[in-house]
């Protein structure tokens, strides 16, 4: 007679097809060139990276787009222990402004031991080869730290 | 000016791995063995399928009975377009299935092709699934007795 049960798998699947939006498809469509484009609120002027069309704060639609550098600075972050499917641990993640932009984004930050890692460090992407690119996130394989001097306390104090 | 927007095929799986407890477990495995039971509460009604906790006094369960695995069908609704994941990749009926020997209702799948086969009261038997492993899906689906 076989053991009674004390064990159950209950697997929860979704499949879904997700739907960016037009301003969302244009951003990554610009990732797929190379390119980093945030678009500016024509009210409260703020630069929204990733873009989503319109500014959550003014309610309008945001049509100016400016080409990001890439670079920016660490304001918030946090090194996970725990590996990750696809991630050895440590890995860290981090919110990191954009040069020119008003919001902050998740990365991972690489090429540097977790316990340098610090606010105002600042970074720069890293991008799969371009034979690689698709439109997604993707294209950027993570951040490293440039090297330059650590950001001015004042630059990043409102997003940490 | 149009701009074709883009489309991404997505999928999130997450598998929970749970300990049945002593009452689910004991309902797991005895749906290995094509049986069903149930647990008698404090006022003697039998249910299906079996609580941990007693819905009137909470008080903890232990009894396990078992029940037929033929019943009747309380309600029912009729479901035009299954989804991934459910019992059945067919038109079928989600019905509660009150078994013989049992005073609750299950919720189950009944095959029964078209909704002019369902009705209130309609006997339904178990129809069990293949290679059994303890597991809700080890009871497929109902069918209606002829
Ligand atoms: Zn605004």
């Amino acid at each position: 007679m076989s053991e009674p049960v004390t064990i159950v798998e209950t697997p929860i699947k979704l499949d879904f097809s997700y739907t960016p939006g037009v301003a969302s498809s244009r951003f990554l469509r610009s990732l797929e060139k190379g390119k980093i484009v945030g678009q500016r609120c024509p009210k409260c002027k703020k630069v929204y990276m990733p873009p989503r069309g319109a500014c959550s704060m003014c309610g309008v639609a945001t049509d100016e787009e400016l080409i990001l550098s890439g670079k920016g600075t660490v304001c918030t972050f946090c090194v996970t222990r725990i590996p990750t499917p696809g991630l050895d641990a440590p890995y860290v993640s981090a919110w990191i402004r954009l040069d020119g932009a008003d919001i902050t984004s998740m990365f991972l930050i690489q090429e540097c031991d977790p316990e340098e890692v610090r606010l105002g460090m600042r970074v720069e992407a890293v991008w799969v080869d371009e034979a690689d690119r698709e439109p997604n996130l993707g294209n950027i394989k993570y951040f490293r730290p440039t090297g330059e001097p650590d950001a001015d306390y004042d630059t990043y104090k409102d997003y940490v | 000016m149009t701009e074709s927007v883009l489309v991404a095929e997505h999928g999130i799986e997450y598998t929970y791995t749970r300990s049945t407890g002593p009452v689910i477990g004991a309902f797991l495995t005895a749906l290995r063995d094509r049986q069903i039971v149930g647990v008698r509460g404090s006022d003697g009604r039998v249910i299906v399928p079996p609580t941990e906790y007693d819905p009137v006094t909470s008080e903890d369960l232990s009894e396990i009975v078992p029940v037929a695995d033929e019943g009747v069908v309380t309600t029912w609704a009729w479901n035009d377009s299954p989804r991934m994941g459910q019992p059945l990749d067919r038109p079928f009926a989600w019905a509660l299935v009150q078994l013989d020997g049992a005073d609750t209702g299950l919720l189950a799948a009944v095959d029964a092709g078209e909704p002019g086969a369902m009705r209130t009261g309609v006997r339904v038997k178990a129809r069990w699934a293949d290679g059994r492993v303890g597991s809700i899906r080890d009871l497929a689906c109902f069918e209606v007795v002829a």
